[in-house]
């Protein structure tokens, strides 16, 4: 099974490198882009067999591991 | 009365810190390799700077889980003094030993260099030879110092006195143009309740000497020196 987690920061928490994004992208004339946030994502190849045991364990790792539950929150996906 | 410097994968102020300790203040230091599991007959416990892990994560998020972490929760648990400088305050935020969290500085930049840090508290064991108010010029090297807090854990930061250190200007204001990387309320250091855990992203074991560029950090491990003599009995786990 593959999980995918999507590692991103709470929107009470300011993003510095979203916003330095943001600004590079106005200067190259995207004026249509508004803010940026930015995020992290893995891809977890899983040694199981069911999609609850997948998402089960993918939320294990994130909530423990990929995210900190302080600044950040997670997705989990699985296929 | 032996300091414990743990030592892990990517730490390098770990030999600053053994230096501070034994060459300048004169008191024995033993390194200790994050992969143990004891350490030993430790009277104080410093996490010292660098990478630890690479940082690749978060900083601090991978060295949380090397065994030698389980005993210095033990000895923090017990009341033993634990100072985390730089990364090692990192770390302690990861493992959840302090509150908090850091985010990359708000400019993106890696900031070095001294500046102004005011001692808020001396009711800790790595402050008490201190002046309320006391302005210290300690170095900092950093690309993640950017201190933060949720408003309810903020607050109750601030009320219960645990915000140990700010970054202030010349005159010991702290103000928005004195905090080189956005931290919440310009904090630089801050301690656990108990207030025997001390973390803070300035290097005080990198200022001890005058030749170094200043020795106003001698004073953050001469405390802890004090402390121990002061209780009487010397913390063992």
């Amino acid at each position: 099974m593959k999980a995918r987690v999507f590692v991103t920061l709470k929107p009470s928490v300011f993003d510095p490198q979203g916003q330095t994004i943001a600004e590079a992208l106005h200067s190259l004339g995207y004026g249509d882009v508004g803010d940026v946030r930015q995020g992290k994502y893995f891809e977890l190849d899983l040694k199981v067999t069911s999609t609850g045991a997948a998402q089960k364990l993918a939320e294990d790792v994130a909530n423990r591991v990929l995210a900190n539950p302080v600044i950040e929150s997670f997705r989990v996906e699985v296929a | 009365m032996t300091f414990a410097v743990v030592v892990f994968p990517g730490s390098n102020s770990d030999h600053d810190a053994h230096y501070a300790v034994e060459h300048v203040l004169g008191q024995p230091a033993r390194f200790v390799w994050h992969k143990e599991t004891s350490l030993g007959s430790a009277d104080v416990v410093i996490l010292p700077g660098g990478f630890s892990h690479g940082d690749y994560l978060r900083t601090g998020a991978i060295a949380r889980f090397s065994p030698i972490m389980a005993s210095v929760r033990a000895f923090a648990d017990a009341g033993g003094p634990v100072l985390g400088i730089c990364n090692g305050f990192q770390i302690l935020l990861e493992c959840g030993m302090l509150p908090g969290a850091m985010l990359r500085n708000r400019d993106v930049r890696f900031h070095c260099g001294f500046l102004g840090v005011r001692v808020e508290r001396t009711d800790t064991p790595f402050t008490n030879r201190c002046r309320v108010g006391q302005v210290l010029r300690l170095p900092i090297a950093h690309g993640e110092g950017n201190y933060y807090a949720p408003p309810d854990a903020l607050g109750a930061l601030e009320a219960g006195g645990q915000v140990i250190f700010r970054y202030v200007d010349d005159r010991g204001e702290a103000t928005e143009a004195a905090n080189p990387n956005g931290s919440v309320h310009g904090i630089a250091g801050i301690s656990n309740a108990k207030k025997n855990i001390v973390g803070l992203m300035p290097h005080p074991e990198r200022a001890c000497e005058s030749c170094l560029g200043g020795a106003d950090g001698l004073i953050v491990l001469e405390s802890v020196v004090h402390a121990l003599h002061e209780r009487g009995t010397l913390q063992r786990v």
